[in-house]
Order: structure tokens, then C-alpha cells, then sequence
């Protein structure tokens, strides 16, 4: 029994997201699909799973070719996914989750809830997978939800299950859980497509790796048998160094103070509770987390985006507690955001309009109520070329940009002041190894040139391999101060599930 | 491994639900104090329901007659006394009953001080609650219809247009074919201009208030330019037979509720049906369940194999075709005629009866018996001469739907995808 994906090409316009793919998967075994962000993985997979028609090519289950006009038709072949961002409903149960499009029923469509509940517990017995069958999702941890969705694809009798970036949301123990649900099911006789673009993962729980790049299988290794290091040079396509080069801090003077800072959400609860901390000019601090536990909401507090409860946060010795955004730029902040193109950029806007959104008032950029556009372009055309932003002219919309391009062109316009203080959140997030290696290169200069700088992220190894100094949040509270050379991911991941390493 | 299923975080009151926990008891307090200085003190005369229709009603039951004054400020007491405990106690989760009661209170207040004051010093109970199911009727079909199109994200602003439009068919096929064949042609009629909605918000991705907007003028529009030229020079045509009410055996013979709820045409027990059938079927069928998850993440039904486009044809057109119905009683169940624009606004209500519902087929009958209340009080007081501006009173269905949706409505959460095209990738 295996499935087969023979020369899967995919055009879209003006992009090849995937070159004439071959692929198998035979059940009973792990299969990891290595790639960076932007290989064309999820393109592939959502071919797979009848989301997309491919170009050319086709998928054989068990040497029958097939035709897949809709996720339907897929699930009717024995294929399951469990998607990157959840399909899950969030005011429905459990139950109501696993058994929607394959409902038991009574006579005239009355839903068969308890047969159904009866099915959830049986999987959920069988697999380990353990969940309340008539909660709400929207009240159940990530961790659960992902439980759900694995349920969810068993309950189709899923023969094939690809797994598209499943621990992206997890805390490293939960990875760990989860690993353990993924050999149960392959020792079931399920096989399984584990799409990741981390190359540990991939290592510990894939029986064979494909690497794709740039559209291409590029290559097949057994883990075992090659290296982390083999593996990235696969993937990227040229030696890569896995660790951020950077000496020891010298830590200054404190830049950023924050003191007893209470921070709540638009319906009045609170979301960051007395959080103190500083950072100082010449160390990187690192503020790890499992997204939604208060990070963006620290960040929007810092950065005058949000108001603040009570407490204050002051910077170089000024209380900013109540002051604009522009007035904490003007001191000399730099502001990577978390979601570059909803927040960090104007994507219409063409890369010089969006080089002079922090400095469109000040001189030289404009006088009076005019643009000087010659300046701004002159300004624009170094940036492009100081942060070496591949771009074919200052003049197209961003939009047409690679993310890795787009985040450099925030970073230049963030970077090229004067900076005290650097509140980078998430600056690496869905970047190519190229683009990340460049990112913390940069923040690293940043830093050795005398800044402060504050790093939010949700992924450990990012946090570990930059910061001086870790901060853990969880439920909108600091329950963690630590230096990276003391402590190891594990202890870091309890800290982050709100536990404590013994 | 380890099971990590944390149970759901105690809900902390925030700071604006405190706010509003106080505003009802205050509201409660004012309420209070108005029914005794304005209805209560110096307040003369007697109040006198009656609970017998004439020529009707099964059962004799005696009048009952309240001195003003003295239940006005019975009334004011028990206000007081419910709104004090809500600003120092508080009522919890039960504050919105609380202020339903309160101002049903308050309302009874008012009917036994404009009784008492008018030199009739009676009116009749029952027929006022009978004409508020009937005046609800219409609005709740508008609801119920908002209902199944807006449970599966589709926004029908049209509903008014669909009202118009099966009325107008209505007329139209019931003066000519009898009133049966007029009734099936209104609900086809709003079955057709729902698919015309369906075809523009969910296949051609029109912005769907401005497709319903279209819909409304459109119908408008044409119904008026026929009225005029159609109807008036053909009377005939515009002279439908209308159905008489049916008495439920047994339950018609309950005194006053009999009179208010089963002595009604078929159109009311069809609401009826209806609201349970609904009721059942969103919340306890394969369709429900598939129509729901179409209105709240329309990605993950299609992940699952729902073709999202055929659930919402589906419901939009069924919607259409309540509202049609809707539109047929204004003809068929009422005057028996077609008048430009005689459905007035009664569509939009029902949308704002279907959020007071919050998206629920029972809460959109409740919220449209309010609004059918207000529309019944107009009248009465109306035959009462109380010395309120008439032009006041034409008012009061719109002053309840803006105190009703701004004010008790609170928090209600529409389907999630509620008005959002679905883009297949």
C-alpha cells in the first residue's frame, strides 16, 4: 500500500511553486518533506489533498491513478491532513468537529450525537489522544486542538496523514507528546508526510527525508546518515552556519525600564500582569513565550501602540507610560512588528513610500506640506543597498517582494536611524535560512553598536541563539529569568507551559 | 503522556461589565421613580382589563379593575426594590431577565395609567396580546429568514424587498387563482429574489448590503410602478380572498391563551412550525450542523468536503422563501390588497429582531413578539385617546428596536464568517 505523487508541477502565474515533484509514501512509515519557507511544501501538499488542481502530473494510491476534484474525493482515497492553521470551529464541541461532512445520522438527518461521542472516545482511546468530546474548541489549548484534528483525520479512516508543520504552535514538551501520538500511528500502519522546515524534528522522527527547494526534490537522505548541517546545505542550496556568531554582551547602562506594567485587552482584562524587567544598551534580551501568553501586547505597550493600565515604562530615562508612537520613535526606538504586512508595511506602497513612513515629516523628506521625493529616493536607493534588499527598483510595490525581502526593507527603515532601542517581535518568522541568517546578523551589530535590544519570539532555538538574556512569559506574567548558556530547551519549555524544572 | 486538557479559565467580570451591571440597576431606579411621580402620584380614576373578546372567547371571565394610583405605585415599589438590589448586589447573570421583567412592569404601569386616565377607564387585554401576535408575525418570518441566510455568513439586507415582493405576487396570484395559489406564489417569489442575492454574495462576490440594498429598490421600485399601473386600472387583480382564522380543536378552547395563540390563521401556526422545525433542524440535524460550520469557518467545511457555495444557495434560497411566505400574509392572512410599499420597514425590524435573537430561531420569535407588542401598543392607546402625540406613537416600534438592540441585546456574537464572500484557492 503506498501513495505516489508522480511529476506534480504547479504554476501559478509568474511562479513554478512546484517542479515536477515525485514522491512516495508507504504506510507504516514516516516520511519528512524538508523545506524552507516558500519551497512550495504546503503548495505540494495542498495538491495532494485536492485544495489545488495540479499543473501536470498525478497521485496513484496504490498504483490507481486518481482524480481529485475536492478535499472530498481525497479523504474518500484514505488521505487526512492536519492543517498548519487549524480547520477546527471554534463554537462548536469536539465532537461536533470530528463528525462534521461525515455526520452519523438517524432517519432524516437527525445527527446521531451519541454514536458519534462513542466514535471520538473510541479513537481517542486507541491513539492516546486524549480529549474532552463536548467541549468547545475555542476553550481547549492549542495542544488539544491538535489532538482534535488528529482525531478528526482517523475518524475519515485516514490511511495517509500529512502533518503540515504541526509543532509551529507547540511548546517543546507538547512536541514531545505529540511524537509519541506520530509513532503510535505509524506502528499502526498509517503513513505519514511530516512537512516541517526544522531540521531537528525531521532528524528524531522521520524514517526517510525528502528536501524540496525551491519547487525541486533536491534530495533524499536517512536520518542517521547524514548531518544537520548536510541537511541545511540541502535545503538552502549552500553551506549555511546554524549558529549566530556573536561575542559576549557588555551590558551598559539600563535603556529600557519597565516597572509593575499592567496592560489589559479590549474588554478590560487584563493580559499582562506586573511585568518588571530592563534591558541594557549593549545586551540582547530575549522574551520567550507560546504565542497569545502577552508578548504582542508587551510589545504594543512598549511601543505607545496600546495604553497602559498602570505602571510605567521608561526609556532612557524618560517615562513614555503615556506617550505616542511617534514620540517613543523620536527618542530613537526601532520597531520590527510581528506581522510585517499587516503592520510593518504598506504593501501597495512602493519601497520608497514605505522607507519614509517613520520620517515623512522631517527634514529632508519634506517641506512643509510637500514631499521632496528626490531626497526620499536618494534615502530609499541606500537603504536598498545598505540592507541589500533584492529588488529590481526602489520603485515597485513591496508587495511584489519575497517576505525574507520585505522584512529587510522594515529592518532598513527601522535600523537606519540612530537607535537606542530595538523591539524586534518575531523577525524571523516564515524567512528563508538566508534571510534569518542576515536578520540576526543585524540585530547583533545593533547590538555591539551600543543599542538595547528586545527580541520577542515564539521559536526557541531563535530565542537561545540571540539573546544575552531569556525572559519566559506565560499568562501575561515574566515566571522566568534565565542566561541561554544555563539552561537547555526542555527547562525553557516547562518554564513556557507554566511549570517549573526540577 | 500527559494529559494537559486545562479546563476553561473562570470568567473574571471586567471592568465594563460591572459598568452595565450598574447601568441596569439604574435604569431599573429611574424607571422606578417615573412610574410613581408620572403614573402613580395624582393619578385618578380606575384601570379595567378585559379578558373577553366579544362574539369569540369560549369562556366568560370578569373584568378586572386596578385603582391607578395605588397599583402604579405598587409597581414603582417592586422596581425600586429589583433595581437596588442590582446596583448593590447585583443579579449576576440573571440582570438581563431582571430588566426584562422590570420592564414589562414598567409597561404595565403605563397601560394602567392610560387606562385610568382616558374616559373609556377599559381596554381589552387579550385582544391587544392577539394583535401582537399578529402584528409579530411578518417580522418574525423576516427574522427567521435573516436566520438561515445569516447562519451560513450570508447578510440579507433584501429581506425587505422579499417581504414587498411576495406580497405583491401575492395579490397578484391570489386575486386570480385563489388565496392557496397566492400564497405559493409569494414564497416562490422570495425563493427567486433570495437565488438572485445568492448569485450576486456568494458566486459573483457582490458586498452584500449593497446586493441587498439592490434587491429593496429593485422591488420597490417595480411593485410601485405596477401598483399604479396594473392594479389601479384593474381592480380585479388586486382583490384577494382572504383565509379566515382556524380554531385548533381543544387548545382554541383554553381561555385567553386560546384566544391569543390558536384562534389565528394558518400562517401563525406556520410560524409556529416553523420556529420548532428550525430550531430542531440548526441545532439537531446533518444540514444544521453543516449549515452552521459553513457560517463560521466556511474553510474548514470545505477542508471536510462541504461545498460551502451550495450550502449558502441553499439557505439563502429557503430564507427567500420564508420571507416570501412573510410577505403573503400582508395579503392573503390581513387586507387583503396590495398597497405600494405596505411592508414598511417591516424587514429591517425583522433583522434587528434576528440580532436581539441572536441568530436563534426562538429568540428571533421572542424578539419579534416585542417588536409586534410595541406595534399593538401604538394602537391601543391610540384607542384609548391618551393625549400622546400620535405621531409619538408611529414612533414606538423604531424607539423599542433602538432600546432593544443597543441596550439589552449586550454581547451577541454572529456567526463568525457572517458577511464574507467565500474564495475557493
Amino acid at each position: 500500500m503506498e501513495l505516489e505523487l508522480r511529476g506534480i508541477t504547479k504554476r501559478f502565474p509568474g511562479v513554478l511553486a512546484n517542479d515536477s515533484v515525485d514522491l512516495t509514501v508507504r504506510q507504516g512509515e514516516i516520511l519528512g518533506l524538508l523545506g524552507e519557507n516558500g519551497a512550495g511544501k504546503t503548495t505540494l501538499m495542498n495538491i495532494l489533498y485536492g485544495l489545488y488542481s495540479a499543473t501536470e502530473g498525478e497521485i496513484l494510491v496504490d498504483g490507481q491513478p486518481q482524480q481529485f476534484s475536492g478535499p472530498g474525493d481525497a479523504i474518500a482515497a484514505g488521505i487526512g491532513m492536519v492543517h498548519q492553521h487549524f480547520m477546527l470551529v471554534p463554537v462548536f464541541t469536539v465532537t461536533e468537529n470530528v463528525v462534521l461532512g461525515v455526520e452519523p445520522t438517524l432517519a432524516g438527518g437527525v445527527l446521531d450525537l451519541k454514536q458519534a461521542r462513542g466514535d471520538v472516545e473510541r479513537i481517542s482511546a486507541q491513539y492516546g489522544l486524549e480529549v474532552p468530546p463536548d467541549a468547545y474548541i475555542e476553550d481547549l489549548p492549542v495542544g488539544t486542538q491538535q489532538r482534535v484534528e488528529i482525531i478528526k483525520v482517523l475518524f475519515r479512516d485516514a490511511r495517509f496523514l500529512i502533518f503540515d508543520e504541526p509543532t509551529a504552535v507547540l511548546t517543546p514538551q507538547e512536541v514531545e507528546d505529540f511524537f509519541g501520538i506520530v509513532r503510535k500511528l505509524k506502528d499502526d500502519g498509517k503513513g505519514i508526510v511530516f512537512i516541517t522546515h526544522k531540521l531537528g524534528e525531521v532528524l528524531g522522527i522521520a524514517d526517510r527525508i525528502n528536501v524540496l527547494r525551491r519547487g525541486k526534490i533536491v534530495g533524499e537522505a536517512i536520518p542517521g546518515e547524514v548531518s544537520e548541517s548536510q541537511l541545511a546545505e540541502m535545503m538552502v542550496g549552500r553551506p549555511v552556519d546554524l549558529v549566530v556568531a556573536k561575542t559576549a554582551a557588555q551590558p551598559k547602562e539600563p535603556v529600557l525600564t519597565v516597572d509593575d506594567l499592567v496592560v489589559a485587552d479590549d474588554f478590560g482584562n487584563p493580559v499582562i500582569h506586573d511585568v518588571s524587567f530592563e534591558v541594557r544598551a549593549g545586551e540582547i534580551v530575549g522574551v520567550a513565550g507560546v504565542q497569545g501568553n502577552g508578548q504582542s501586547e508587551l510589545v504594543e505597550a512598549l511601543t505607545g501602540l496600546s495604553q497602559v493600565v498602570s505602571g510605567h515604562i521608561t526609556i532612557l530615562g524618560q517615562d513614555v507610560s503615556k506617550a505616542t508612537p511617534r514620540e517613543i520613535h523620536d527618542i530613537g526606538v526601532a520597531h520590527v512588528p510581528e506581522d510585517r504586512q499587516r503592520s510593518g508595511l504598506v504593501l501597495p506602497f512602493t519601497i520608497t513610500e514605505n522607507m519614509v513612513l517613520d520620517s515623512y515629516h522631517e527634514d529632508p523628506y519634506s517641506r512643509g506640506i510637500a514631499m521632496d521625493w528626490d531626497a526620499t529616493a536618494k534615502m530609499a536607493a541606500t537603504l536598498v543597498e545598505q540592507y541589500d534588499v533584492r529588488t529590481p527598483s526602489i520603485d515597485v510595490p513591496v508587495s511584489n517582494l519575497s517576505g525574507g525581502n520585505q522584512q529587510k526593507v522594515i529592518v532598513a527603515r527601522e535600523f537606519g536611524h540612530d537607535v537606542k532601542l530595538v523591539v524586534a517581535s518575531q523577525p524571523t518568522r516564515g524567512l528563508d535560512v538566508g534571510s534569518i541568517e542576515y536578520i540576526h546578523e543585524r540585530i547583533v551589530q545593533e547590538r555591539d553598536e551600543g543599542a538595547a535590544i528586545l527580541i520577542v519570539s515564539t521559536e526557541l532555538d531563535e530565542i537561545l541563539a540571540l539573546s544575552d538574556r531569556i525572559l519566559v512569559m506565560y499568562r501575561g506574567r515574566i515566571v522566568a529569568e534565565v542566561k541561554p548558556e544555563e539552561t537547555t530547551p526542555t527547562d525553557l519549555g516547562l518554564y513556557m507551559a507554566g511549570g517549573t524544572p526540577s | 503522556m500527559t494529559a494537559v486538557i486545562a479546563a476553561p479559565a473562570p470568567k473574571l467580570l471586567t471592568p465594563a461589565q460591572r459598568r452595565r451591571a450598574k447601568i441596569i440597576g439604574i435604569v431599573l431606579l429611574v424607571l422606578a421613580a417615573f412610574t410613581l411621580l408620572v403614573f402613580g402620584i395624582g393619578t385618578e380614576g380606575d384601570a379595567t382589563f378585559k379578558f373577553v373578546i366579544p362574539g369569540q372567547s369560549p369562556t366568560e371571565i370578569p373584568d378586572l379593575t386596578v385603582p391607578g394610583a395605588g397599583s402604579s405605585i405598587l409597581l414603582a415599589g417592586v422596581l425600586a426594590f429589583l433595581g437596588a438590589i442590582q446596583v448593590t448586589r447585583g443579579f449576576g447573570d440573571k440582570a438581563n431577565l431582571v430588566l426584562g421583567i422590570g420592564l414589562i412592569l414598567f409597561v404595565l404601569a403605563f397601560l394602567i395609567w392610560a387606562a385610568a386616565g382616558s374616559p373609556l377607564g377599559a381596554f381589552n387585554f387579550t385582544s391587544m396580546l392577539r394583535e401582537t401576535v399578529l402584528r409579530s408575525f411578518p417580522i418574525a418570518m423576516g427574522a427567521l429568514s435573516g436566520v438561515l441566510c445569516e447562519r451560513v455568513a450570508v447578510i440579507n439586507i433584501g429581506i425587505e424587498g422579499m417581504l414587498l415582493g411576495g406580497a405583491f405576487m401575492a395579490a397578484l396570484v391570489g386575486s386570480t387563482q385563489g388565496p392557496w395559489w397566492g400564497i405559493v406564489a409569494g414564497v416562490l417569489t422570495g425563493g427567486a429574489l433570495a437565488w438572485v442575492l445568492a448569485v450576486l454574495a456568494v458566486r459573483y462576490r457582490v458586498d452584500q448590503i449593497i446586493a441587498g440594498v439592490v434587491i429593496n429598490i429593485f422591488v420597490l421600485g417595480i411593485t410601485s410602478f405596477l401598483t399604479v399601473r396594473l392594479f389601479a386600472e384593474n381592480p380585479q387583480f388586486n382583490n384577494a380572498q382572504i383565509l379566515k382564522p382556524w380554531k385548533v380543536p381543544l387548545l382554541g378552547d383554553i381561555p385567553i391563551i386560546g384566544d391569543i395563540f390558536f384562534r389565528q390563521t394558518i400562517f401563525v401556526y406556520a410560524l409556529f412550525v416553523l420556529v420548532a422545525g428550525l430550531t430542531f433542524g440548526l441545532f439537531r440535524t446533518k444540514w444544521g450542523l453543516r449549515s452552521r460550520a459553513v457560517g463560521e469557518h466556511p474553510k474548514a467545511a470545505d477542508t471536510l468536503g462541504i461545498n460551502v457555495y451550495r450550502m449558502r444557495y441553499l439557505n439563502v434560497v429557503l430564507g427567500g422563501m420564508i420571507a416570501g411566505l412573510g410577505g403573503a400574509w400582508f395579503i392573503i392572512g390581513s387586507v387583503g390588497r396590495f398597497d405600494e410599499n405596505m411592508t414598511n420597514g417591516r424587514g429591517f425590524i425583522g433583522l434587528a429582531a434576528m440580532i436581539f435573537g441572536r441568530w436563534h430561531p426562538i429568540g428571533a420569535l421572542g424578539a419579534a413578539l416585542v417588536f409586534g407588542f410595541a406595534d399593538s401598543l401604538k394602537q391601543v392607546l391610540g384607542i384609548l385617546q391618551t393625549g400622546i402625540p400620535s405621531e409619538f406613537l408611529l414612533m414606538a416600534p423604531a424607539i423599542v428596536t433602538v432600546i432593544v438592540v443597543a441596550g439589552l441585546v449586550g454581547k451577541s456574537r454572529p456567526p463568525a464568517a457572517d458577511g464574507q464572500p467565500y474564495v475557493k484557492e
